[in-house]
Order: structure tokens, then sequence, then C-alpha cells
């Protein structure tokens, strides 16, 4: 049973984590399209930093994965790696369609197929590219399930 | 990432996963204290096998393949694409196609210079450049999608035409947008060339001489800040660059500036182009039919994409399968001019001088070369080959 003590440490480190998620941003493999956007979330219009979302150039500093592409096999490797240096607990998102299913490039010879086969991801974000709205969505759909145990999304 | 000393060098790795540049490449650079004395560029690590993968799928499928090679140039890609299979098939698409094709290669080339331009300041330290030319780009961005509903990857291009036509409000909407970005370019020009901190850091820096352009086979706005004038819409006219001509610019320097300055004189000329072509657009249809079996033959286009000269290579044997799609992409040309051009200067240049060329990984990583030392064999059976793919993957 959970004393009172460590009760309320989860409580502070779930605020915590919740208000600021440092991201890493990883191209397996993708067209350059998901990263555009991605990019183009940190810049005025979109600005992801009002929500303390802050791009980290280390995986060892970082709290979530932004993962984009359909993972060659030269970066398979590369992918699993920086995964593994990223501190605990550590969230993937998955941006764009070839990162879900292969999308354009399903049945090329060099390619994994979807993120998810390589690591555990959190959240989907499909589109080919999804806009920077999508992305946001992404990352907000991600911290509202780590506030809640619940599922994430509302029916209806 | 770890560095090593070997034989008294220093070897400075960086990559796949970096924080200057957002695609994965990797590179080794030997430094004497602060001075790179050698570079080298490991590629592939965004090789997907589309080129095979094109050998699977039919003329259109291909066509959403292509525009998927890069993700800031799909248009050039499917132009270039296009144009080949219409070559072969004997159709030319009506001039309103070839207008409108030319008109968003322009939107397009104004969209990657301005990403550029943000991107390699913020290589350069100079953030608040970053932002305002990424705001700034949001506009075109916008007027994209208001011409065909995506953001990024147009798909304007169809076998023998186009998808989207522009109407008058439109028009409107792309001259008013074009305006503003004129305004802010000027604001560009007076900071590339004046500000000294970014003075500082891009003039002399990266000096390529117009002999060593031509040797290294440089091309586009890297090769023509060197003086080099290549430029396929002016050699080889393709679309409606023919009706519509665009000014060869070039400067005699070929040192970091001069590769600022070209890029941002090449988007007033993106404009006027722009501009020129919402003016005198011509009428008519926007498709002719194109057989879904294309005829046998070969075929070559080229295109000039915003980082240089694109060519395609299509082989048809007749039926409505490719069976050879060759993509030769401007950014691999350019990579042995910055290893040669990177030697000399401080490790601290070297994301300012890798942003450059305007580097683009997914472009590049077309085709693996393997070359191990020692016994090395030239010529492969295709017996061989596939069973060195077998077991290279196994």
């Amino acid at each position: 049973m959970d004393s009172v003590w460590t009760k309320t440490l989860n409580q502070v480190k779930t605020w915590a984590r919740i208000n600021s998620p440092w991201a890493i941003h990883f191209n397996s493999g993708s067209c350059n399209g998901c990263d555009i956007e991605i990019l183009a979330t940190l810049t005025p219009r979109y600005d992801v930093e009002r929500f303390g979302i802050k791009l980290q150039g280390s995986p060892r500093h970082a709290d979530v994965l932004i993962c984009t592409g359909p993972v060659t096999r030269q970066a398979k490797n590369r992918l699993l790696r920086i995964y593994e240096q990223m501190p605990d607990p550590k969230f993937v998102i998955a941006v764009g369609s070839c990162g879900l299913s292969g999308g354009a490039f399903q049945g090329c010879y060099n390619i994994t197929g979807n993120i998810n086969e390589v690591i555990p991801v959190d959240v989907y974000v499909p589109g080919c590219p999804p806009r920077p709205e999508a992305i946001i969505y992404g990352v907000a759909q991600l911290l509202a399930k780590l506030q809640a145990p619940a599922p994430a999304v509302k029916e209806g | 990432m770890e560095a090593q000393t070997t034989t008294g060098k220093f070897v400075v790795p960086i990559g796949p996963q970096h924080p200057a540049l957002k695609e994965p490449g990797h590179f080794e650079f030997t430094v004497d204290g602060e001075i790179v004395t050698g570079a080298s560029v490991r590629l592939g690590f965004v090789h997907r096998g589309i080129e095979k993968g094109a050998e699977a799928r039919n003329w259109v499928q291909n066509m959403y393949m292509v525009e998927r090679v890069c993700g800031i140039c799909s248009h050039v890609h499917a132009t270039a694409y296009a144009l080949g299979v219409e070559q072969l098939a004997g159709v030319t698409a009506p001039p309103r196609a070839q207008a409108i094709r030319e008109l968003v290669a322009e939107l397009e080339r104004v969209h990657s210079h301005m990403l550029w331009l943000g991107v390699a300041a913020h290589e350069g330290g100079f953030d608040t450049l970053f932002m305002y030319s990424w705001r700034d780009r949001e506009t075109v961005m916008d007027l994209l999608e208001a011409i065909c509903g995506n953001r990024v990857h147009y798909s304007v291009n169809l076998l023998g035409g186009v998808k989207y036509d522009i109407d008058d409000k439109l028009a409107d909407q792309l001259r008013k947008g074009v305006d503003f970005l004129e305004g802010r370019c000027e604001h560009y020009m007076k900071v590339v060339t004046t500000d000294e901190t970014f003075v500082g850091r891009t003039k002399n820096v990266g000096k390529m001489s117009k002999e060593e352009a031509y040797e290294l086979g440089s091309v586009g706005p890297t090769a023509r800040a060197s003086g080099v004038d290549r430029d396929i819409r002016i050699d080889a006219p393709y679309v409606s660059y023919e009706q519509f001509p665009v000014k060869l610019i070039t400067d005699d320097a070929g040192d970091l500036q001069a590769r600022f300055v070209v890029r941002i004189k090449e988007l007033y000329e993106s404009f006027r182009l722009i501009r020129e072509i919402l003016d005198h657009m011509p009428e008519g249809e926007l498709t002719v039919k194109v057989p879904r079996r294309i005829p046998a033959g070969e075929a070559i286009s080229r295109v000039e994409a915003p980082r240089g000269e694109l060519l395609y290579f299509l082989k048809s044997n007749g039926t409505d399968i490719p069976d050879r799609v060759k993509i030769r992409t401007p950014s691999l040309c350019n990579w042995s001019s910055v290893v040669n051009y990177a030697v000399g200067h401080k490790l601290a240049d070297m994301p300012m001088l890798l942003a450059g060329i305007d580097p683009c990984f997914s472009c590049n990583d077309r085709s693996v070369t393997i070359h191990r030392g020692g016994n090395v064999q030239n010529d492969w059976s295709w017996e061989q080959l596939r069973q060195y793919g077998i077991a290279y993957y196994r």
C-alpha cells in the first residue's frame, strides 16, 4: 500500500511532468514533410513553448520522443539506442502516416513498416503530413493521458 | 557518440541524431585544435528504396510516391516525373496547366528558401531571424494551402495536367501574400548584408571558386553563388518557363554570404514571376488524357528544384508499370563541395557551412555504394548481388 508520502511525491512528479515536457525529435526515414511541420509548431504562429514544451537536443534530457518516418533499416538501431538513452518514464509520439503504417512507402524493401514495431508508441498522429495543430493536439492528448488513469479521449 | 584518438588525430563524430539538423546524417570531422583538417559524411539513414518500390506500382500510383521523396520540394519531383511520363506517352499538358505548374513551383521555391533562411540562421545562433522568417513563411504556406488544400504535399500535378485551377479570388489572395513577403524580404536582405554579427560569420567563410564549383559538380544556388551560370529554367526551359522567363542570378563572391544573397535575390525573382503568371494566365483546359499503358521507351526530364538540378530517368516497357525510375537529386551533387570547403575552418563554423548548401537528406539517400577497401570487385553478377543483399539484411 502506498504511503501518504509516496502518493504526494507521485502527484508532484505528475504535476511537474505535465507542466513542462521536454521533447526530442528523431527522423527515422521520413520525407521531411513531418519534420518541417514539427519545426513549424515551435515557431511564432503555433508556438508550443507556451505549453512548456521544449525541443531538446539530447535524448538524456528528454521525456517525449517525437518520431517520424517508416523506420528504415539503417535508422532502426539508432532509434532503439535513442529510446534506450532516454530516462524513465518516457513517452513516444509517432507523427505521420508512414510512421503509423508505412504510408506511401508501404512495400519498399528498406523499411521496417512502422514505429510501433521497434519501440512502444503512446500517441499516434495521422496525416501526410499532419498539420501543426494536429501535432499539438497529439501532445495535448499525451499530457491528458498522463494526468488521468482513465482513457484520454472522451466519447462523443 | 564518442570521440577517439587514432594515429594522433582527433575525430569528432556527429550524428545521426543531432541537435543542429533535423534529419539523420553522420559526419566525421578530423580536427587539429579548433581547425577542421578533414571531413567526411555518411548518408543512407533515410534510404527507403523508392526507386525499387516504383517498379511495383503503376504510373499513376508512382506520382504520389515520388512526391514523398522529399517533403520540402515535393512539387518539383512530381513535375519532373509527370513531364517524363508525358514525354513517353507523347502528350503535352495544356498551357494553363503548365502555367499553374510553374506558379506552384515558384511558390514552393519561396517556401523552401524562406525555410532554409531560418534554418541557416538558426545554425549560426541567430534565432531571431529563424523565428521571423518562419513566421513570414506561414504566409506562403497559407497560399499553397489555399491553392491545393494541403500545406506540404501539394499534389497539384496529374499525368497530363494539374488538379487545381486558380480563380480571380485566389489570384488576389496570392498577389496580396506576395506583396507582403516582398516587403519582408527587403528586411532580410538588409540583415544578411549589413548586420555586423551575421556578416562576421558569413563573409569569406566557406569560399569556393568558380573553377572548384565546376570541378565538384555543384548545382543550384550553391553553384550560382560561385558565379557558375547554371539554371535548368534557363538552360532547358520546361513547363512554361519559355513564356515566363526567369532572370539568372549569380554572385561572384563564392562565400557563405553570397549563398544567402543569391537565395534572397531568387525570392524577388520568384515574386516577379508569380505576379507575371497571374496577370497573363493562359486560358483553356487543365488536363489532357494520358493512356494507362505508357508506350515503351526511355525519357529524361530535368527541372530546377529549389536546391538545384533534379533529373528523372524513366524507362517503360509498354505496360502500366515502369521498368525503371532513376532519380538524381541536387543535394547529393553538392555534398562534395561541402566536404571540400569545410577544411581549414573552425569546428564552430561547420553547422552553418553544412546548412549553406541547403542539404536535404531525404533527397540524398537514393543509392548506397558499398566500398570496403582491399579486394574491391566492381562488377557483380545479378546472382552475387542478390546473395549479398540476402546476407546483408539477414
